[in-house]
């Protein structure tokens, strides 16, 4: 018991779960907004994939790194342009779309990487984010050895950012026209459309800007979390996120509490891990986030209100 | 500009989609390796004879559709029925898992090689479709979208086979690598050619793919899967049993992707190790896509994947372009199918 607690008192599990939660955070706010408007995207995996080695490829070549997280996210709304194209404007199922995308962004994703960054046996870096404490080393140190300071103060600018945006979606899809609009394209677009809105102009703008934050999660764990891509490196994440969004009951305060309780477990598993690396085999414990994310579908399916028209196409005059 | 539905779709037009859609794929993939600073006809010639220029080639080409069709099946006998299967990776797994645990203990010892055989095989298809009514069972108890949980099931999957191989499953004789114990000589397929690793499980998926045709085709199971999947309600209402139906397509689709493991496990290599799938279930996807759901194209669309995957290496390793040029040409390929097999519904008018 002392060793469950001790884990739970350290800084370095809080730090964790923030930086566990941050490319969630993008990825599930991203995935939401499609969804409120009626659009599922399971490009996300990829799209998070290629925001991952556009960012890094950015900055490899001697970009800054904020203008790397900036051609991640084109290249997501690139994605997620072709992505309304074949679902919104064609009406194509969204489901087989998504999984289309997956594999085209992760593929064209490595192929670029390789023809970019020639093979070696250790991957080659770059200078990530650095931590709060280094940026305004001034406030930071007033905090110096505390508790609040190892685990605020260690993080980088993206995950302030990520926790900003979630509270501007909520406040935008809540209280503001524009919201009301996307709420309206995902629950009756035949409705939305008699008011004046435009359904595809709308499920277009929220699956481009989703698909940019969904590469921007991606961009995270190669410019923040870690200093190199490697494929295979989103592990699954994307899923997480659609999943997380369930849990959400699409509301993007609750996809922020989603995601820090994920991030919480897992960045707990991990500690766990390394206390009982002699008894239970590490695989159990990998497990551990898939079957938490299946588990938070089956308890939240029941209840959540999903967006009537989901996955349903829109055309103008047709029913 | 609008887009119109045709009053009919001409059979000439639905022939022509796939070769357009493969077209539209294979310029794009040319630009791509004239970027990487190859020729593209070049390159496109050394796919062709990489994957069929020679006996070596043309029978490792083979080789690699048999799993591919398995899981192209898998996806299409689901997609049709509207059950979103996207789990095969993790089915295919567990199949192999199965087979090398039960084949390499005391049953494969005793038994004769063909009862065996049906043996080992049957058990892979059990595995695949139990890890299938998983989903199946949480969307029908809980309302729990499977494609979600089938996805997230793959890397359970892998975690259990991995860890079986870490543990009780593990060769003692495989210098540390985290690989099954064998299973028996008697267990592997019959080769279909000498010297080569061609075995009899192309033909027994050749013949699983023109049966699921029959079956799709001629009997009241089909017309219900198909029910099912048009309008649920409809079939309901219509006397079709949905649950019953829903179970009978996820243990023929969980079970082609588990067979599609075992038929790698006891025709190829005789053992299993993590990484004995570099995607079939997800390229098991894209086939399904490019057949249009149709069991005897599942088998060219197979063939397609498989000579692109073969073909592509060899070329890659001859003029220097990524080998990961073989996962976009097939993934585009999926992508300007659908397209395609739109406009085979649509037209545009100005």
């Amino acid at each position: 018991m002392t060793e469950l607690t001790d884990i739970l008192s350290a800084a370095g599990l809080w730090a964790a779960m923030l930086r566990i939660a941050t490319p969630l955070i993008f990825g599930t706010l991203g995935a939401l907004i499609g969804e409120r408007a009626g659009v599922l995207n399971l490009g996300i995996e990829g799209i998070m994939t290629f925001g991952a080695v556009t960012g890094w490829l950015v900055v490899f070549n001697g970009a800054d790194l904020w203008v790397g997280v900036l051609a991640a996210a084109l290249a997501g709304m690139a994605f997620g342009l072709l992505h309304a194209l074949m679902t919104v404007t064609l009406g194509l199922s969204q489901h087989v779309t998504g999984l289309g995308i997956t594999l085209f962004a992760s593929s064209l994703g490595y192929f670029i990487f390789r023809l970019t960054t020639p093979a070696a046996s250790t991957p080659p870096t770059i200078t990530p984010f650095q931590p709060l404490s280094s940026a305004m080393p001034g406030i930071a140190s007033l905090f110096d050895g505390g508790f609040w300071g190892a685990v605020v103060f260690s993080q980088t600018t993206l995950t302030f950012a990520a926790i900003a945006m979630a509270g501007l979606l909520a406040y935008i899809i809540r209280a503001t026209p524009l919201g009301l609009a996307i709420r309206m394209s995902g629950e009756n677009p035949h409705a939305a459309e008699a008011q004046g809105i435009n359904p595809v102009v709308i499920r277009y703008g929220t699956v481009m800007i989703g698909s940019a934050l969904m590469a921007i999660g991606g961009a995270f764990l190669t410019l923040s979390a870690f200093n190199s891509f490697f494929p295979g490196m989103v592990q699954g994440r994307g899923w997480i996120c659609i999943a997380l969004v369930v849990f959400a009951t699409w509301r993007p305060e609750r996809a922020l509490f989603g995601a820090l309780l994920f991030a919480f477990f897992d960045a707990f598993q991990l500690r766990l891990q390394a206390v009982l690396a002699d008894s239970v085999p590490y695989q159990l414990f990998l497990m551990v986030p898939y079957l938490i994310s299946i588990l938070a579908l089956i308890v939240m399916a029941r209840q959540a209100r999903v967006p009537q028209a989901l996955m349903q196409p829109y055309r103008r005059g047709e029913r | 500009m609008r887009l119109e539905k045709r009053e009919s779709r001409s059979p000439a037009l639905m022939l022509l989609a796939p070769l357009m859609a493969v077209a539209v794929a294979l310029v794009i993939v040319g630009g791509l390796i004239t970027l990487a600073g190859a020729s593209a006809p070049e390159a496109f010639l050394k796919i062709i004879t990489g994957a069929f220029g020679s006996r070596l080639a043309l029978t490792e080409t083979l080789t690699r559709c048999v799993p591919l069709i398995l899981t192209g099946l898998a996806a299409a006998v689901a997609f049709r029925a509207r059950v979103w299967n996207i789990g095969a990776e993790g089915q295919f797994y567990l199949g192999a898992a199965a087979v090398a645990a039960v084949g390499s203990g005391a049953l494969g010892t005793i038994l004769p090689a063909p009862v065996l055989i049906g043996l080992l095989a049957l058990t892979g298809a059990i595995a695949g479709a139990v890890w299938l009514l998983l989903p199946l069972w949480m969307r029908l108890r809980f309302s729990v979208d499977e494609v979600v949980t089938s996805l997230l099931l793959n890397f359970v999957a892998l975690l259990i086979v991995s860890m079986l191989l870490d543990g009780p499953m593990k060769d003692p004789l495989a210098f540390g690598w985290p690989q099954s114990l064998p299973v028996p000589d008697d267990a592997m397929l019959p080769k279909l050619i000498e010297r080569s690793r061609l075995h009899i499980g192309l033909l027994a998926a050749i013949a699983i793919a023109l049966l699921l045709h029959m079956v799709q085709s001629r009997t009241v199971f089909g017309l219900q899967t198909r029910a099912t999947g048009l309008n649920p309600d409809a079939a309901r209402f219509a006397g079709v049993p949905p649950v019953s139906t829903l179970i009978k397509v996820a243990c023929l689709s969980g079970g082609f992707a588990g067979l599609a493991g075992a038929i790698e496990v006891i025709g190829v290599k005789g053992y299993v190790t993590s990484d004995l799938s570099p995607g079939f279930g997800y390229s098991g996807i894209v086939i399904a896509m490019l057949a249009n759901l149709h069991p005897i194209g599942v088998v060219a669309a197979a063939l397609y994947t498989a000579a692109v995957f073969i073909g592509a290496d060899s070329m890659s390793r001859s003029l220097g372009v990524p080998t990961a040029i073989a996962d976009v040409t097939v993934s585009l390929s999926l992508l300007t199918m659908l397209v395609a097999v739109f406009f085979t519904q649509y037209r545009i008018r100005a």
